[in-house]
């Protein structure tokens, strides 16, 4: 049971419609480090995701982000499995290989990015942007993965919900989800 | 924040609504929250320029804020703010810390719902924010005094330029 009264939802879902005023701006974030342009696929990126919250042991987070990255990667569950237990031999670049190395040590502690982290990535081809990206996603799931544990929120045991609330999300994005589950503006 | 605005609006609605939005907690109180969590955090910049925040909202007065960073359950700490802080510092720790015992003494406090979940969610964006920081090793002055005249500009003027 969530430790104060919250709106019967799953996940981060319940926090957010009990406070729609945070909820917005936490959602136009993700929306944009998520689904915004960027030269990161939004697959690769929710990997990023699903890598971190695992790492942080959020199983809600890393279910549903698991989920959304598996749908965009055209159902490759497995691939998703495998970035979240051996990510460093799992089916992707490795410029994202590097990314996550950064994602994981932010997610630990910003302070144990190091400089040869970021020159690694550079040299399998990160950009700037994609290497503050990377460290912003993982920000971003260490504040999503408390909030959801810190509160005791629940999370459905059933993958096919995981599957059908992905595919929602990554058609109408997360913006889209403060309207459904707040008032709106 | 400079270099991604696309974000940056996002983080700094964020923080306004949570430090300066309305709220049964007083600003300086969530400011001192987020410089007690960045503390916990050893992030410099977030630390000293929430506590110089706090500060600014009690008149430019440190004392208050410097006995919450310094996790001193001493007066003028109020108990439900103790209480919050306990609740803040395992949060800061990992969500799962949180225990139905933690919440039930802060309600016992005359903690809120609302106000529980605030002390939940500024903790967990410090957590964000500290990272952030730290994680693309941002430029970060040591002396405290460097941080006044921000806090102050945090603490009037607010995180959203356009409100100003």
């Amino acid at each position: 049971m969530p430790h104060i009264a919250l709106p019967d939802l799953p996940g981060i879902r319940g926090p957010m419609a009990f406070r729609p005023e945070t909820a917005k701006p936490l959602n136009d974030l993700v929306d944009v480090l998520l689904r915004g342009p960027s030269s990161l696929s939004p697959g690769e990126r929710e990997l990023i995701a699903t890598f971190v919250s695992a790492q942080n042991d959020c199983r809600y987070c890393q279910t549903i982000h698991g989920a959304i990255a598996a749908h965009h990667l055209g159902g490759a569950e497995d691939l998703v499995v495998a970035v979240k237990t051996h990510p460093q031999s799992a089916a992707i670049s490795d410029k994202l290989k590097a990314l996550l190395v950064i994602a994981g040590k932010t997610a630990e502690s910003g302070k144990l990015v190091t400089a040869a982290d970021v020159e690694k990535a550079r040299r399998l081809g990160a950009s700037d942007l994609e290497i503050h990206d990377t460290v912003l996603i993982a920000a971003v799931f260490c504040l999503c993965n408390r909030y959801v544990d810190g509160l005791a929120t629940w999370a459905p045991d059933d993958p096919a919900f995981y599957r059908q609330r992905a595919a929602l999300v990554a058609e109408n994005g997360y913006a889209a989800s403060t309207l459904v589950t707040g008032p709106s503006k | 924040m400079a270099f991604r605005p696309e974000t940056a609006v996002h983080l700094r609605a964020l923080a306004e609504t949570l430090l300066r939005g309305p709220n049964t907690l007083t600003s300086a109180e969530r400011e001192a929250i987020a410089a007690f969590v960045s503390k916990r955090n050893d992030c410099t910049f977030c630390y000293l320029s929430h506590r110089a925040a706090s500060a600014h909202h009690t008149g430019g007065d440190y004392s208050f804020v410097d006995t919450v960073a310094n996790g001193e359950g001493v007066a003028p700490v109020s108990p439900k703010l103790r209480a919050l802080l306990a609740i803040a510092g395992k949060v800061q720790q990992g969500g799962k810390q949180v225990s139905a015992d933690d919440v039930a003494r802060a309600r016992a406090e005359g903690a809120t719902d609302v106000e529980i979940h605030d002390a939940v969610l500024i903790a967990a964006a410090f957590c964000m924010y500290n990272r952030y920081v730290d994680g693309l090793a941002t430029l970060t002055p040591t002396d405290p005094a460097a941080y006044d005249p921000m806090g102050k500009r945090m603490a009037t003027q607010g995180y959203v330029p356009h409100a100003r």
